[in-house]
C-alpha cells in the first residue's frame, strides 16, 4: 500500500493549550484510518490543519510524496482532500442540487449537476433526489448531500468528522457500505470517532490521540475495544480519593426520566434515574453528545418534564422553570459559556443579573438594583480571580477560562442547595481548574449536592463520591467512585454492548 | 487592502460620532446629487435642513410641523423598539395606528353630540386598546401556532386599510357631510379635539405622550427586570431561556405595547392634525417609524432625536419640492441615502478598519 498522506511533527498551540503536540502519522492509499480520542484530545485541530482551515505552528505534511501545506480549504480540495463536517453547512430553503452547487468552485449547469448527483448517489448506494428541498431531509439525508458534494470532486482523501453521531443504525449501515466501496476504489478515508465498535468494524489502522499527543497506533481489527479505550483514556487516572456513600439527606431525584429534545441534533434521554444527596458530588462521565446538554436542561428547568420525573426534597419540580428552581436552591452552569451561561455582548454586571436576581435579591418591585448587582459581580470577580478590567466589561471580551470562572463563581456564591455544572473546567488553565474544583468540593462540604457533568475523567475521579456515565442518553447506575478501575470506567462509558464484541 | 477586525466591545465614541458623520456625508453626497440635477446644492441642503426651522418667511409655519410630524413617529418607534430589541419583528404598526384611530374615533363619535370632559380621555383609552388588540392577533398566532409575526402583522396593515376605507365611507361617515367620505371633523368638536397646547409649537397631547413614552421606555429598558429580559432575549435567546425568561409572555408584551402606542399615535393624529377619519388617513407613519427606531439605534433618546431628524427631512423635503422644484423622487432618494449611510456607518462601531499592505504570498 503506497503512502498518500504523511504528517510529521505537527504542532498547533492556542493560548493556554497545546492542541496538537508533535503529531505524526500516515495514511496509505485506499486505507481507512481512524483518528481516535476523547473530546479535547486534538482530533479536530489536526484535521482542520489537514483541510487548510488552520495552519500548523510546526511540522510538515506530505501528500503523495510532495510537500503539502494548504493555505485554505479551496487549496486542500484542489489537492484532492475533502471533508464532511459533523455539523452541516446547508441552506434549508434550497434544494439538494443548489446546495451542492454552492459548495463548488465551478459548478456545472444545474441540469448536468442534477444528473451527476443522481449518478453518484446511485453508484455509492446513497439514494438522494437532487430536486428535494434540504429542509425536508432527515439528518442522515443531509449528511448524504455533504458526502456527495465531496464525492463529486473525486477526492483522494475523504475526512469524516464524527459522521455517525447524527445517524440511525440503519443509516450507519448504508454509510459504511459507501465508505467500503470508496475504499475499494482507492480513496483513503480519515475517520474521526470515539465510537470504538464502529472503528473496529471499518478501519484498517487507528491513531490514538490524548491531550494533543499521539499515544499509540493499532490495528483496530486486532485490538479489543477495551485496549483502545485504555489508550484513549490513558493510564494516568487519578485514584479516586473521596469516600463514597455519604449519609446526607436525599436532595434531588430523577425518576425514570425519558426526554426527547426539540432539536434534531439532540440526544434522547432514556429512562434516566439518579439520586443526589446533601454533601455528595456525583460525577457524570461520558463522551460529549451522549445527552449531557439534555440532562443539564431538565435539571436546570430550561426543559420541562413530567412533574414527578424530577423531585427536590420530595417535592415534584419537573414542570417548574429555571427561576422557580433557583428560588428553592437548584442552580446550574451550562457548558456553553457564550450564548447560554452568559450573553456575549452584555457586561459582567448584566450577566450577574442573568441568574442571580432571585437568590441575591437584586430586584425590588421588579426594578433592578444595579449597584447591588455590580457589587455582586465584583464579589464574583474577586473571589474567583476573574481577570478583567472590571464588571463593566462585555462577557465576550473575557478569555474562555476567565468567563468560566465567572460563570461558576456566579452560581457558587449564590449558596446553592444543589449545583449542576457541565464541563466546569473546560478550557481553563490548571490553577484555575484546581480552584474551581476546590470550590465545588467546599460547596459539597457545606452540605450542598453537586452534580458534575464532565468529559475530563481525571477531574471526575478527583472530586466525585459517586460516578455514573451517560451513553447514548442512558445513564449507568451510579457507583462509588473510590476503587473504580480504568477498565470499569471504560466499560461504563462505552456501554457494555460496545465491549462484548471485543472479547 | 482594507481589513475589518471585530472589536471586543462596540466603540462608544463611534456610536456617538457616526450619526453626525452620516449627516455630513449625506449632505455632501446629496449636494452632489442635487448639483447633478442642475440645482444649487448649497441652497438645496439649506432648504432641507435649515429653512424649516430658521427661515424668516416659512419657519413660523413649518416649525410647529416638526413636532406634529415627529410625535407619532417617536411614539410608534418607541413601541417598536422594545420588540426589535428582543428580536420580535412587528412590521404592522401602520395597521395598529389605523385601528387605534378608528376605535378611538368610534367611541367619541358614538357619544356625539354629548359634551363632557371625560370623552377625550375615554377615546385615548379606546385608541390604545384598539391598537393593542390589533397587535394581539399576530402575538397570539405566534405564541399559539408559531406563525411568523412579520408576515401576519404586515398583512394586517392591508386589512386595517380596508377597515379604514369602510369606516370613512360607511359606519363613521359624517351624516351631515353631504355624502362626502370621511367622518365628522373631531378637531372642531371640543369634547373630542386634541388641540395645540402651546400656541406656535405644534405640541398637542401626542407630543406629551411621545415624551412620556421616551422616558418610560428608558426606565423600562435600563432599570426594570422586564427591560432587562427584553435585551437579554435579543442578545441571546438561549441565555434568556436559561435566565427563566418566559418568551411567550415577552412576545405578547412587546407586540401589545407597540400596538397600544401605535394606537395612541393614531388617536392623537385623528383628533388633532388630521381631524377626521378619511380614506387616506394612513400616511405611512407606522412604516417610517421602523426606520426611526433603527436610526435611533433602538435607544429611547436616540429615537427621540431620530424622529425629530426624520421629521425635519420630511418637512425640508416638502419645502425643497415647493421652493426649488426638486422632484419628490429626488427627495426620497436623498432620504434613503441618508438611512443607508447611517446604517452602513455601523461597521466602524463594531469593527476596527485597518488598511494593510497586501501580503506577499
Amino acid at each position: 500500500m503506497t503512502e498518500l498522506l504523511k504528517v510529521v511533527g505537527l504542532t498547533r498551540e492556542y493560548p493556554g493549550v497545546r492542541a496538537n503536540d508533535d503529531v505524526s502519522f500516515s495514511i496509505g492509499t485506499g486505507e481507512v484510518h481512524a483518528l481516535l480520542g476523547e473530546n479535547g484530545a486534538g482530533k479536530s485541530t489536526l484535521v482542520k490543519m489537514i483541510y487548510g482551515l488552520e495552519k500548523p505552528d510546526a511540522g510538515v505534511m506530505e501528500l503523495r510524496g510532495g510537500s503539502y501545506a494548504p493555505q485554505n480549504p479551496q487549496a486542500a480540495r484542489a489537492a484532492g482532500v475533502a471533508m464532511v463536517f459533523q455539523h452541516f453547512s446547508l441552506f434549508e430553503a434550497l434544494n439538494v442540487a443548489e446546495n451542492v452547487a454552492l459548495g463548488m468552485e465551478n459548478p456545472p449547469k444545474m441540469r448536468e449537476l442534477a444528473k451527476s448527483i443522481r449518478e453518484v448517489s446511485e453508484n455509492y448506494g446513497l439514494p438522494l433526489d437532487p430536486d428535494r428541498i434540504v429542509g425536508d431531509l432527515s439528518a442522515g439525508e443531509r449528511q448524504r448531500v455533504e458526502i456527495i458534494r465531496c464525492l463529486l470532486q473525486d477526492p483522494k482523501l475523504l475526512i469524516m468528522d464524527e459522521p455517525t453521531s447524527v445517524l440511525t443504525p440503519q443509516e450507519v449501515e448504508i454509510l459504511f457500505k459507501t465508505l467500503r466501496k470508496l475504499q475499494a476504489e482507492g480513496t483513503s478515508i480519515l475517520y474521526i470517532s470515539h465510537k470504538l465498535e464502529e472503528i473496529r468494524a471499518l478501519c484498517d489502522e487507528a491513531t490514538i490521540l490524548r491531550l494533543g499527543k499521539v499515544v499509540g497506533t493499532c490495528d483496530p481489527k486486532a485490538t479489543t475495544a477495551r485496549e483502545m479505550a485504555e489508550m484513549m483514556v490513558g493510564q494516568t487516572l487519578h485514584v479516586p480519593t473521596r469516600e463514597g456513600g455519604s449519609t446526607g439527606a436525599v436532595l434531588l431525584e430523577v425518576n425514570g426520566l425519558t426526554f426527547a429534545p426539540a432539536t434534531p441534533f439532540g440526544t434522547r434521554l432514556k429512562d434516566v434515574s439518579l439520586t443526589l444527596r446533601a454533601g455528595e458530588i456525583l460525577g457524570i462521565g461520558g463522551v460529549a453528545g451522549n445527552g449531557q446538554d439534555e440532562l443539564l436542561s431538565v435539571l436546570s428547568g430550561e426543559a420541562r418534564t413530567e412533574k414527578h420525573s424530577v423531585t427536590f426534597m420530595g417535592e415534584n419540580i419537573g414542570h417548574t422553570g429555571p427561576n422557580a428552581r433557583r428560588r428553592i436552591g437548584i442552580l446550574a452552569a451550562p457548558e456553553e459559556r457564550l450564548g447560554h451561561a452568559a450573553a456575549p455582548n452584555m457586561s459582567l454586571t448584566e450577566n450577574a443579573a442573568l441568574t442571580a436576581t432571585i437568590r441575591k435579591k437584586l430586584t425590588k418591585n421588579n426594578f433592578l438594583n444595579w449597584k447591588k448587582t455590580e457589587a455582586f459581580a465584583e464579589e464574583v470577580i474577586e473571589a474567583f480571580d476573574v481577570r478583567t478590567p472590571g464588571p463593566g466589561s462585555a462577557a465576550r471580551s473575557l478569555s474562555g477560562g476567565n468567563l468560566q470562572k465567572f460563570v461558576i463563581g456566579r452560581e457558587v456564591l449564590q449558596d446553592p442547595k444543589v449545583l449542576v455544572v457541565n464541563q466546569p473546567t473546560w478550557g481553563v488553565d490548571a490553577s484555575a481548574a484546581a480552584a474551581i474544583r476546590q470550590a465545588l468540593l467546599d460547596l459539597a462540604a457545606k452540605g450542598a449536592g453537586v452534580l458534575v457533568i464532565s468529559q475530563d475523567l481525571d477531574e471526575l475521579m478527583e472530586i466525585s463520591d459517586h460516578f455514573a456515565a451517560l451513553n447514548e442518553g442512558t445513564l449507568t447506575a451510579p457507583r462509588v467512585a473510590k476503587g473504580l478501575t480504568v477498565d470499569e470506567i471504560g466499560l461504563m462509558m462505552g456501554g457494555a454492548h460496545d465491549m462484548e464484541v471485543a472479547q | 487592502m482594507i481589513k475589518f477586525v471585530k472589536r471586543p466591545e462596540p466603540s462608544k465614541a463611534w456610536t456617538l460620532a457616526t450619526p453626525i458623520l452620516a449627516v455630513i456625508i449625506t449632505m455632501i453626497l446629496g449636494g452632489l446629487l442635487f448639483a447633478a440635477m442642475g440645482k444649487d446644492p448649497v441652497a438645496a441642503i439649506r432648504t432641507i435642513f435649515w429653512d424649516p426651522l430658521f427661515n424668516a418667511q416659512f419657519a413660523s409655519y413649518s416649525r410647529p410641523q416638526l413636532l406634529v410630524k415627529a410625535a407619532p413617529l417617536i411614539l410608534i418607534a418607541i413601541g417598536l423598539s422594545l420588540g426589535f430589541k428582543a428580536g420580535i419583528w412587528n412590521i404592522g404598526a401602520e395597521g395598529q395606528y389605523i385601528i387605534g384611530a378608528i376605535t378611538g374615533a368610534s367611541v367619541g363619535l358614538a357619544l356625539y353630540p354629548l359634551d363632557a370632559w371625560w370623552i377625550f380621555p375615554l377615546m385615548v383609552i379606546a385608541g390604545a386598546l384598539g391598537g393593542f388588540l390589533w397587535a394581539m392577533i399576530p402575538a397570539l398566532l405566534k405564541t399559539k401556532f408559531n406563525t411568523n409575526e412579520i408576515l401576519v402583522s404586515l398583512m394586517l396593515v392591508y386589512v386595517a386599510e380596508q377597515i379604514l376605507a369602510s369606516a370613512a365611507l360607511g359606519f363613521l361617515r359624517n351624516p351631515e357631510g353631504n355624502g362626502f367620505p370621511g367622518s365628522r371633523n373631531m378637531s372642531q368638536i371640543p369634547a373630542m379635539s386634541n388641540p395645540e397646547l402651546i400656541t406656535g409649537t405644534g405640541a398637542h397631547w401626542g407630543v406629551v405622550a411621545a415624551l412620556a413614552s421616551v422616558v418610560g421606555a428608558y426606565v423600562l429598558i435600563n432599570k426594570h427586570m422586564l427591560g432587562f429580559q427584553i435585551r437579554l432575549t435579543g442578545e441571546s435567546p438561549r441565555a434568556a431561556r436559561f435566565a427563566g425568561v418566559k418568551d411567550k409572555l415577552l412576545v405578547v408584551f412587546c407586540l401589545g405595547s407597540a400596538g397600544a402606542l401605535a394606537g395612541l399615535a393614531g388617536l392623537f393624529e385623528v383628533t388633532g392634525p388630521a381631524g377626521q377619519i378619511s380614506i387616506d388617513f394612513g400616511a405611512g407613519y407606522g412604516f417610517t417609524a421602523i426606520i426611526v427606531a433603527f436610526l435611533g439605534r433602538l435607544h429611547p433618546v436616540g429615537i427621540l432625536l431620530a424622529g425629530l431628524l426624520l421629521a425635519l427631512t420630511f418637512i425640508g423635503g416638502e419645502l425643497a419640492q415647493f421652493m426649488l422644484g426638486l422632484p419628490s423622487s429626488a427627495i426620497q432618494v436623498f432620504q434613503g441615502m441618508f438611512l443607508m449611510i447611517l446604517l452602513a456607518m455601523d461597521i466602524v462601531v463594531n469593527y476596527r478598519v485597518i488598511i494593510v499592505k497586501k501580503e506577499a504570498a
